[in-house]
């Protein structure tokens, strides 16, 4: 049943290591702006579209 | 879509429309901008979103001082041999069209690495190699398509700001603790005496204790010290029961596992300290783009342009010395106050005094800092440098160093003394009683009093509906700085108005026709007389006349600072001041007007009227039933008679208000043991905005400067005023009713506490339970209060 302290550890280690990385996320500024990312990730479509007709032209 | 507006811009084309490309342009101004993004293949922009631009303005330079090393080192935000990184603030940001191109902006310039924008606080984020291009062109470049970054003086100041996270910190390493914590102590929620469970269950127990060391000392340590901070007040504020159940669970449950006498209250400890920190974080809410703090410097341009011997240079407004002469354009800001040496000066000083007509000023005339110079390039000597000008010296004013919230009770608060004091009298009184029925128990029951008589619920009542509340109030474009601000306008009782641009509208002006009756053909001939000035005045009166026929005119010529001559066949009209046109009758005029005699004889007069904003009156009515109303206006008693007709009857009218005035006329109300909410929208009222219990402006343009405030309304919902009142009274009813909730939970807690008989898992049960409610019941009581708002 000793089983149960490295169940505990490895628990508690990737519990650490997600509270690890929210700390890093707050950081690298996630939270700042919680809009303008939502409108961005819809931009890749039209960025692709844009540098087709940029191909196309040349 | 209509087809004649513009594809860039969307405004209405007007009789004289741009075709190119198949596509319809009001100018060329923006078919400029399209003609930029259609060369570079970036009409996507057109795409996302129907017209989303905005047309370019002139303006040749404007932005000479960003050549300047000491402009430019304050403005980055980073700076390398190759690499310069700059934020900037523009105003135009509203679709995603705008998100997009802004991005995209290095196809426009290659030297341009980076650019990244933040939709909330209307910036733009500019990486750009600084050996090949420059912080002028990227501003030019913007510009050029329509956005235009604003820049001014406050962003010369302000060192480069932190952003406070700790807060979101905080709720992580609570969240972290709560959910640990639950997950370690469930076992034992059921499970008693299982041989597995009974082995283990220290070193689980250890653990949640180890867990919550973080979440008492480091989460809810705000708490702890806005206790301290009341009682050496002596003030029981909501904080001191908060900190008293946190220490006495987090001490009992110690002592509980080190005693081996049960499992503790750690789950309930960190959910609490969770709970109410999750309440804080909503009630926190922020508009980025909005600043509520704002003084004359982010009205003041950053630099001017000053004349040495004849050469033009732009100087940092800071380093303008007495004597210095300055070169003000059109449409640019006077930073300073100082002498007309030459030009055409017509001043428009609304937004320093309220008067609603620029002011005509000739050389020798003193000149204050503040106005905008709105006809053609003058030339001005300065008389003081910009910290000892006029308007800024209204800053020194003790109001501005006040914060608002000192003094003011909130209602939690007023609710946390009795609540205090009820608890520990219970506490005590059941400590008491088992004193004497059983003395092993005492100890228990007085700590179980105070775990479950924690009034976390209470603490989330006012935090969940205010913070709703201004989400709500923020859609309906009336934006609260913070939730205090709410309940003080649920206690204002007397309402002054300014008068120019508040309940004016500065859109647009009304002239009425006093004197002789017009002819056809002199109507005829004086729009197209007046359709060749750039005059104000003449702008608008050609605005107001209805008829449409154009007639070219024989003879036109402005005299400046009098009036227009024209003459079409035999038809001679002058139009302009009264002595201009040759009138006799001597006559003391209060409103602008302007005066017209037709081949020599004179005829009569367009005086000009304020046009007040719509429902104005209407918001009188409503208002007047409760509130005290009155009318502090910086300008002349011109439009008295306008006002009486207006409103109703009770309303005092106070005319010739200087800024100072308007501050003192407050403070005299308020000794009187009034609430006062004022409501401007200038510089003028700055001083009576900082004095009065709430300071509302109101604003065509929330993007454009407004002073320093406690809420921002759109002026298209000014006619809403009352029932945003209104709201905020209710929710206060709301915030009373969630406290009666609370309080039936707390007595159902008590119950078990009294008696000795609160074990962890109803602890850990009646906790949240109770937080959830009051969530949901006050969010749903909001939202319809919010939907009854629209």
């Amino acid at each position: 049943m000793s089983v149960i302290y490295i169940l505990l550890a490895v628990s508690i280690i990737v519990a650490i290591v997600f509270f690890a990385v929210f700390v890093f996320a707050v950081k690298s500024g996630q939270y700042d702006d919680s809009y303008t990312p939502s409108v961005r990730m819809l931009f890749e479509d039209e960025l692709v579209k844009a540098e087709k007709e940029n191909n196309s032209t040349k | 879509m209509n087809t004649n507006t513009c594809y860039h811009c969307g405004d209405d084309c007007g009789n004289s429309p741009i075709d190119y490309q198949e596509k319809r342009f009001c100018c060329n101004g923006c078919k400029t901008v399209f003609e930029i993004f259609n060369e570079n293949d970036l009409t996507c922009y057109y795409d996302l979103q129907n017209s989303p631009g905005a047309t370019p303005k002139e303006i040749e330079g404007k932005y000479d001082f960003l050549s300047q090393e000491t402009i430019i080192d304050k403005l980055t935000e980073f700076k390398s041999d190759n690499l310069e990184i700059a934020t900037l603030y523009i105003p135009h940001i509203h679709c995603s069209s705008c998100i997009w191109i802004l991005e995209n902006l290095n196809k426009l310039n290659p030297s341009i690495t980076d650019s990244q924008v933040n939709f909330g606080k209307k910036t733009v984020r500019v990486t750009y190699k600084n050996q090949e291009t420059s912080l002028k062109s990227v501003v030019l470049l913007l510009n050029k398509i329509g956005y235009e970054p604003y820049i001014s003086l406050e962003d010369f100041g302000t060192s480069k700001k932190q952003i406070n996270r700790s807060l979101i910190y905080k709720l992580g390493v609570a969240g972290f603790g709560f959910g640990n914590i639950m997950f370690l102590s469930f076992p034992e929620y059921f499970e008693v005496n299982e041989f597995w469970l009974e082995q283990y269950k220290h070193l689980f127990r250890w653990l949640m204790f180890g867990l919550s060391l973080p979440v008492v000392f480091y989460s809810a340590q705000d708490y702890f010290s806005s206790a301290y901070k009341g009682l050496k007040a002596r003030l029981l504020n909501i904080d001191v029961p908060i900190a008293l159940g946190v220490s006495v669970l987090f001490i009992r449950s110690t002592f509980e596992i080190a005693l081996d006498l049960g499992s503790g209250f750690f789950d309930s400890l960190a959910g609490l300290v969770f709970f109410l920190l999750v309440g804080k974080y909503f009630q926190q809410k922020t508009y980025d783009f909005l600043s509520f703090e704002r003084d004359y410097k982010s009205y003041f341009p950053i630099a001017v342009t000053k004349i040495d011997n004849g050469k033009e240079s732009s100087v940092q407004v800071y380093d303008i010395k007495k004597g210095d002469r300055l070169l003000i354009r059109n449409e640019e800001l006077i930073p300073v106050d100082g002498i007309l040496i030459n030009g055409r000066a017509k001043i428009d000083y609304s937004f320093v005094s309220g008067e609603s007509q620029p002011v005509t000023k000739h050389s020798g005339d003193k000149l204050f800092a503040g106005g905008k110079q709105t006809a053609g390039i003058i030339e001005l000597e300065v008389l003081k440098p910009v910290e000892q000008s006029y308007l800024t010296q209204l800053w020194s004013n003790d109001v501005f160093n006040k914060n608002k919230e000192d003094g003011f009770k909130n209602i939690t608060n007023t609710i946390s003394k009795h609540f205090t004091i009820t608890l520990l009298a219970i506490a005590i009184i059941a400590t008491s009683y088992w004193l004497f029925r059983d003395a092993s128990k005492a100890l228990n029951v007085f700590t179980a009093v105070l775990i479950i008589a924690c009034p976390c619920a209470i603490a989330l009542s006012a935090p969940f509906t205010f913070g709703n509340l201004l989400r709500i109030f923020g859609k309906l474009k009336f934006y609260i700085k913070n939730a205090s601000v709410i309940e003080q306008l649920a206690q204002v009782d007397t309402i002054i108005f300014d008068k120019t641009g508040t309940i004016t509208s500065n859109k647009t002006n009304n002239a009425e026709y006093e004197g002789d009756l017009l002819s056809e053909t002199e109507v005829t001939v004086l729009k197209s007389s007046l359709r060749g000035s750039s005059h104000p005045l003449s702008r608008s009166l050609y605005e107001i006349l209805k008829t449409n026929g154009i007639v070219s005119l024989d003879k036109f010529e402005e005299h400046v600072g009098k009036g227009i001559e024209a003459k079409h066949k035999n038809t001679e009209l002058k139009i302009g001041s009264s002595n201009f046109v040759g009138n006799t009758t001597a006559e003391v005029a209060l409103n602008t007007a302007v005066h017209i005699s037709s081949n020599n004889t004179y005829k009569g007069k367009f005086t000009f009227y304020n046009s007040y904003r719509e429902g104005v009156s209407k918001l009188f009515k409503q208002l007047k039933k409760d509130f005290d109303l009155a009318i502090l206006s910086g300008d002349n008693e011109g439009e008295l008679e306008n006002l009486k007709k207006l409103l109703p009857s009770k309303t005092k009218l106070i005319f010739n208000q200087k800024p100072n005035d308007k501050l003192e006329y407050i403070k005299f109300h308020q000794k009187e043991g009034a609430k006062v909410a004022m409501i401007g929208d200038g510089l003028n009222d700055a001083g009576a905005l900082a004095q009065s219990n709430v300071g509302i402006v109101i604003s065509e343009d929330v993007n454009v400067f407004s002073p320093a405030c406690d809420a921002i309304l759109d002026a298209s919902k000014f006619k809403k005023l009352y029932s945003y009142i209104k709201a905020s009274k209710s929710a206060i009813s709301i915030i009373k009713w969630s406290f009666l909730l609370s309080f039936f939970y707390n007595v159902i807690g008590l119950y078990f506490a009294v008696t000795g008989q609160l074990a962890p898992v109803i602890a850990a049960i009646l906790m949240p339970l109770s937080s959830i409610s009051i969530v949901v019941f006050t969010t749903i009581a909001t939202n319809l209060l919010g939907r009854r708002l629209k």
